[in-house]
């Protein structure tokens, strides 16, 4: 049998590297803070004193890891997010107790696990609606000579528009005809997620060579045979490899949708944090949003896997 | 002509023209001007012969055979399938067709492969697993229903692909180069294969190569092309009796007929230079 995970060790090696270098990038990035407060008190500061004091700072320039992890820690299952008498009454050490604490992090506007829920449940329907619009585009394209002149160029074009630009502007335009929460947010993830499955289910729908297609006519197969047995399947690796993108690009316009309504999500956890100096805030929700798009992606990986096995295409 | 009249009047006394070529033109319009692919060509095919079209790249063999199954359209002269034209023969579903690559969908068991002309044509689906059954047994593929195509091998995929062009009620077989891809072990044995098959089946064959060997030993009827135009330069029947081994290929007969197919690709050549 094969090893279930034969590149751990270069995995972890990279992981250690990383680690390495951000704990050496800590030093100098607070240091500066550290010798003016020591300056300020007129005492001498020893370097090894200095290490110490740039891996603990409450607001650093750039958090340690730790800290971060910590913050996460604060921010999901700790005392931050579920409130003092929580707090006190529950330690997340026994099994019932973690669990009484995620289930009041999930209601707590101050746990990231409650604000991850908003953007997630965002995200996914800006997915679907992103997927569903791109893969009906894909087939206007490939079935329509104008279709494909003129859609194709917009499409393009939209994708130029920095989305930190047009995003307010969805949200204003969509809240002045009584539309709002939700729906303002999956639709600027829409709009960022339609168009990789569009340039992929294209690309996945023309996969068929002059030969297949000569094939389905020898059969005089209908228009929604050659559809459905040959272009369809042919396009399942584009599509995935698209909806990988999608999924991905669907979290980024979900947090930047986020931005301006401030009402929840982890957008607005990286815009208060920026707001407070609350650095290590900031990086809390950045993992947060870094492991959700890492699970969206490894999710989508994993139906792709099944999805391509059972169709004989992934060995 | 000696040896061919008594085989044509056999033929002709036995059965009907399948396919019928005459003054068929198809010119290609190109950037460097119009191509010649088909010129002034006349052709019958009656039924049940197995036809081999011989010549070089660029004879219109292929062409002549795209444009019986109506994937390309002639620009002058008459052609008919059957009796009908090739677009009329082709909604019929007149013809199973073998292309060069086996062209399985990989997504597909070799069994689902060979079922999707029968979906397409809407068979029901017990009948559908009784052709399937049937013709893979008939290609000595039974056994291998559920693998993929990447599990087989170049000539497996190729048999899977001719028992796919089999399982439909078609009578005329159209093969373009089917075997060009194989080596040729494995060809030999696909060739005395075919040859067991057609016996069995009773189709008529049009069977495009490159291989002389292949041609003769095959074939009841040899038509030689040669290009720029693409024209018949000698239309050739076989003398060969209908059980061939493969040893026949050492017999004075066929290497008089090969020799005579030889001349008439030399002429052709000849013509041009």
């Amino acid at each position: 049998m094969r090893k279930r995970f034969p590149a751990l060790g270069p995995v972890l090696v990279v992981v250690a590297v990383i680690l390495a270098i951000w704990y050496v990038a800590v030093i100098p990035m607070n240091a500066k803070w550290e010798y003016d407060q020591a300056a300020r008190a007129g005492q001498e500061l020893p370097f090894g004193e200095m290490v110490a004091r740039t891996m603990a700072q409450d607001r650093p320039v750039l958090p340690a890891p730790h800290q971060v992890v910590i913050g996460v820690y604060e921010q999901t299952v700790g005392c931050d997010a579920v409130g003092r008498r929580m707090c006190r009454e529950t330690t997340p050490l026994t099994l019932q107790g973690f669990g009484e604490r995620i289930a009041a992090s999930f209601t707590s506007n101050r746990s990231l696990i409650y604000h991850a829920g908003i953007t997630l449940s965002a995200t996914l329907l800006g997915f679907l609606i992103g997927t569903g619009g791109g893969i009906l585009l894909a087939i206007g394209i490939v079935y329509n000579r104008a279709a494909d002149a003129s859609v194709m160029p917009w499409a393009i074009a939209s994708q130029t528009i920095p989305i930190i630009a047009l995003a307010p502007m969805i949200i204003v335009v969509l809240n002045s005809i009584g539309i709002s929460g939700l729906i303002p947010k999956a639709i600027i993830a829409a709009y960022l997620s339609f168009f990789p499955v569009v340039v992929g289910m294209v690309k996945g729908l023309r996969a068929p060579d002059a030969m297949q297609l000569d094939l389905m006519k020898t059969y005089s197969a209908p228009g929604r045979d050659i559809f459905a047995k040959l272009r369809l399947p042919m396009s399942m690796p584009y599509l995935f490899a698209s909806l990988k993108i999608g999924i991905a690009a669907a979290l980024v316009g979900t947090i930047v949708g986020e931005l301006p309504v401030q009402q929840g999500g982890l957008g607005v956890r990286l815009l208060s944090g920026s707001y407070y100096g609350q650095t290590i805030q900031i990086w809390a929700a950045l993992l947060v949003a870094a492991i959700l798009a890492a699970g969206l992606v490894g999710i989508v990986g994993l139906i792709e896997r099944r999805v391509l096995k059972r169709m004989g295409m992934a060995a | 002509m000696a040896m061919t009249d008594a085989t044509t009047a056999r033929a002709e006394g036995a059965s009907a023209a399948v396919i019928e070529a005459k003054g068929l033109n198809l010119t290609f319009e190109t950037n460097d001007g119009p191509v010649h692919a088909l010129k002034d060509v006349d052709l019958t095919i009656r039924k049940g012969e197995f036809v081999s079209f011989i010549g070089p790249s660029g004879c219109g063999k292929t062409t002549f055979l795209r444009t019986i199954a109506d994937l390309e359209s002639p620009t002058g002269g008459t052609l008919s399938v059957n009796g009908m034209t090739p677009e009329e023969a082709r909604k019929a579903r007149a013809y199973g067709y073998v292309f060069q690559a086996a062209g399985l969908y990989p997504w597909r068991t070799i069994e689902a492969n060979v079922r999707l002309p029968l979906e397409i044509m809407g068979y029901s689906r017990q009948d559908q697993s009784a052709r399937v059954r049937e013709v893979l047994e008939l290609v000595e593929l039974s056994g291998f229903e559920k693998k993929f195509p990447w599990q087989l091998s170049g000539g497996m995929q190729q048999r899977a692909s001719i028992a796919r062009a089999l399982a439909f009620d078609a009578d005329i077989l159209l093969m373009d180069e089917p075997f060009g891809a194989l080596d040729e072990i494995v060809r030999d044995r696909l060739n005395e294969e075919l040859l067991k098959l057609w016996a069995r089946t009773h189709k008529t064959i049009g069977f495009v190569t490159h291989s002389i060997p292949e041609a003769v030993y095959l074939s009841t009827k040899i038509v030689v092309m040669s290009p720029r135009p693409g024209r018949i330069t000698d239309v050739i029947e076989s003398t060969l009796p209908a059980e061939r081994p493969l040893d026949i290929r050492d017999s004075p007969e066929f290497i008089a007929i090969a020799h005579r197919v030889r001349e008439g690709l030399r002429a052709g050549y000849e013509d041009n230079v």
